[in-house]
C-alpha cells in the first residue's frame, strides 16, 4: 500500500483504484485538540485541490483539500462523532474520506514519506 | 491545510520577539511558543489546550502573563487624575481594593481595559500587553503633569487560577488565603517582594502575582512543584475567559466599541453617571452617559451565543435573523471545553439582543442556529469571603 502526502498536510493511501484520505500526524499536532470535522458529500466529484472538508481545534480551523481528482465513496462517520480520533489515530481510525480516483497518475506529483518528513520539518 | 493564519510564522521579516523571564522554563516544559503581543508566548504545553483548560477548572493552572503592562501612578493627585481618563470611581476605591477600569477615547470608545489597585501610596495598574506602550503614552500625555506615571518593565506577572489555587499558593505565601475577590496586598517569598491580588481571567478563584523578573522563574518552579499546579498556555486562557464571559481586548472590545455597547455598564459606578456626585468628566462622557441614561441610542449590543448544533462559530462570522437580515457579527467563538458546546460573543442589533433570541451564524455558507444566552456560560466561582 502506497501512502503519499500533500503540501497541505493530507495523506492519501492508495488501495487499488481507490484511496483513503486523512490529515498527517504533523497536521493534528499543529492544530491541537480536534473538536469538529466537516466531511465532504458522498457521491460528489471534487477536483484536485478543492476544499473537501474542514478540521477544527479549539483554537483554529483549517481546510482539508482533495489531494487528487475523484468521487467521494465514503466518509468516516466515526470521526464525525468523535473528532478526537484525528489526534489519537490520524493515520488509522482518524481517516476522513474514501475516494474513487479519476486519474491515478495524479498521485505521482505527491510526496513520499521521506520527502514529506523533510517538508514538514520546515513547514 | 494551511497551518495557520492565526499563528504567524517567524521569518527574517519578523521583528525580533521579546521574551518573558520565564522563557527558558516554557521551553523546558515543552511549550509550543507563538508570537503574541510582541512576545514569544506559550500557546500550550505538552498536555494540550483541552487538558489544560479542564485542569484549571478542577485544580490550579499557572499562567505566564508577563507580557502585560504593569505601571504605578504616584502622587497625592493620582486617583483624581486617573479618574479623568475613565468612567469609573477611582477616588472612592478603598486601600487594598482592586477595580476594573476602561481607558476611553474622546469619542467614548475603548482604548483598553485594565485592572487597578489602591495600594495606599500609589495606584498599581495592569494593562493589556498589546496596548501597553500606547496606554502608557496616553496616560502620561493626559495626566503626567498631575502624577508620576512609572512603568514597571522589571516586573513579571503570573496568574494562578482554579479552585485549588489557594491551597497551592498559601503553602508558599501564608496569608494569601485571607484575600477575597478583587483585593490585593504585599507579600514576601524568600526575600522577593510580591504584590498579589485575588482576581484573574478564568471565572475561577485565583490570584495574580507580580514579582521581580529576576525571581520569577524560581517562584514559578516552586508553584509548579505543588501537586495541584500545572502550566497552562494562552490557548486555554482564551477558552477559559470566553466561557467566563470576559472580553478580550482587540476581539470583543476596541476603539470602535463603547462600554455600553459592550455591556460593561456594571463597570461604571453610580458616582460617575448622570446625577452622581462626580458625574462625567471623562473622555467621551456625553456619548457614554447618554447611552447609559437612554438619551443617546445604542444601535448594537454585545451578547453571548450558544450554538444549537456542534459546529464551532468563530470570530468575524456573520449573524442573520430568521428573515435573512444581517444583524451582527461574532467577535470571539470556539467550542467551550467545559460547557462542551460552541459558545461565542457577538455584537448584534439592539432589537436582537434579548436572551433566547434565535439567530443564524453563517458558517462556510451554511446557517448554524444559535441562541442569545446570558453570560457567563460557566458559573463564576470567585472567592468573595
Amino acid at each position: 500500500m502506497t501512502v503519499k502526502y500533500t503540501q497541505e498536510h493530507e495523506w492519501i493511501r492508495l488501495e487499488g483504484g481507490d484511496a483513503v484520505v486523512g490529515i498527517t500526524v504533523h497536521a493534528q499536532d499543529a492544530l491541537g485538540d480536534v473538536v469538529f470535522v466537516d466531511l465532504p458529500e458522498v457521491g460528489r466529484r471534487y477536483g484536485k485541490g478543492e476544499v473537501a472538508g474542514v478540521v477544527e481545534s479549539v483554537k483554529a480551523a483549517a481546510d482539508v483539500f482533495m489531494p487528487v481528482t475523484g468521487e467521494v465513496l465514503e466518509v468516516n462517520e466515526s470521526l464525525r462523532a468523535d473528532p478526537s480520533l484525528a489526534n489519537s489515530d490520524p493515520l488509522g481510525q482518524g481517516w476522513f474520506f474514501k475516494v474513487k480516483l479519476a486519474d491515478v497518475s495524479e498521485t505521482n506529483g505527491l510526496m513520499d514519506e521521506t520527502a514529506y518528513n523533510e517538508f514538514s520539518k520546515n513547514a | 491545510m494551511p497551518l495557520f493564519a492565526s499563528e504567524p510564522r517567524l521569518s527574517t521579516a519578523t521583528p525580533v520577539l521579546r521574551t518573558t523571564p520565564l522563557n527558558a522554563l516554557h521551553l523546558e516544559l515543552g511549550a509550543r511558543m507563538v508570537p503574541f503581543a510582541g512576545y514569544s508566548m506559550p500557546v500550550q504545553y505538552t498536555a494540550g489546550l483541552m487538558a489544560e483548560h479542564h485542569h484549571t477548572r478542577q485544580a490550579a493552572g499557572l499562567f505566564d502573563v508577563s507580557h502585560m503592562g504593569q505601571l504605578r501612578l504616584e502622587g497625592a493627585d493620582a486617583a483624581a487624575a486617573f479618574e479623568t481618563l475613565m468612567p469609573v470611581d477611582v477616588i472612592g476605591l478603598a486601600p487594598g481594593k482592586q477595580r476594573y477600569g476602561l481607558l476611553l477615547t474622546d469619542e467614548g470608545t475603548i482604548i483598553d481595559d485594565l485592572m487597578f489597585v489602591n495600594r495606599g501610596d500609589n495606584l498599581f495598574v495592569i494593562v493589556n500587553g498589546a496596548c501597553k506602550e500606547g496606554d502608557i503614552a496616553h496616560i502620561t500625555q493626559r495626566i503626567g503633569s498631575r502624577c508620576n506615571v512609572i512603568p514597571m518593565p522589571e516586573r513579571a506577572l503570573l496568574a494562578l487560577q482554579g479552585p485549588k489555587a489557594v491551597d497551592a499558593l498559601k503553602r508558599l505565601v501564608p496569608g494569601v488565603e485571607k484575600l477575597v475577590f478583587m483585593t490585593g496586598g504585599a507579600f514576601d517569598w524568600q526575600g522577593a517582594d510580591l504584590f498579589i491580588t485575588r482576581s484573574g481571567y478564568t471565572g475561577e478563584d485565583g490570584f495574580e502575582i507580580s514579582i521581580d523578573g529576576e525571581r520569577a522563574e524560581a517562584f514559578a518552579r516552586a508553584l509548579l512543584d505543588q501537586p495541584e499546579v500545572k502550566p497552562i498556555g494562552l490557548g486555554a486562557r482564551n477558552s477559559l475567559r470566553l466561557e467566563a464571559g470576559l472580553c478580550l481586548y482587540g476581539n470583543d472590545i476596541d476603539t470602535t466599541t463603547t462600554p455600553v455597547e459592550a455591556g460593561l455598564n456594571w463597570a461604571m459606578q453610580k458616582v460617575r453617571r448622570t446625577g452622581g456626585a462626580r458625574a462625567g468628566g471623562f473622555p467621551g462622557a456625553d456619548k457614554v452617559l447618554g447611552q447609559l441614561d437612554g438619551t443617546v441610542p445604542v444601535a448594537r449590543k454585545r451578547v453571548g451565543l450558544i450554538a444549537l448544533e456542534r459546529v464551532p462559530v468563530r470570530e468575524h462570522t456573520g449573524l442573520q435573523d430568521a428573515s435573512g437580515r444581517q444583524v451582527g457579527e461574532v467577535t470571539s467563538g470556539l467550542l467551550g471545553p467545559t460547557i462542551d458546546k460552541p459558545v461565542a460573543m457577538a455584537y448584534v442589533a439592539a432589537d436582537q439582543a434579548a436572551a433566547g433570541t434565535r439567530l443564524n451564524a453563517i458558517v462556510r455558507g451554511k446557517p448554524v442556529a444559535m441562541e442569545v444566552s446570558p453570560m457567563p456560560f460557566v458559573p463564576q466561582r470567585y472567592h468573595r469571603g
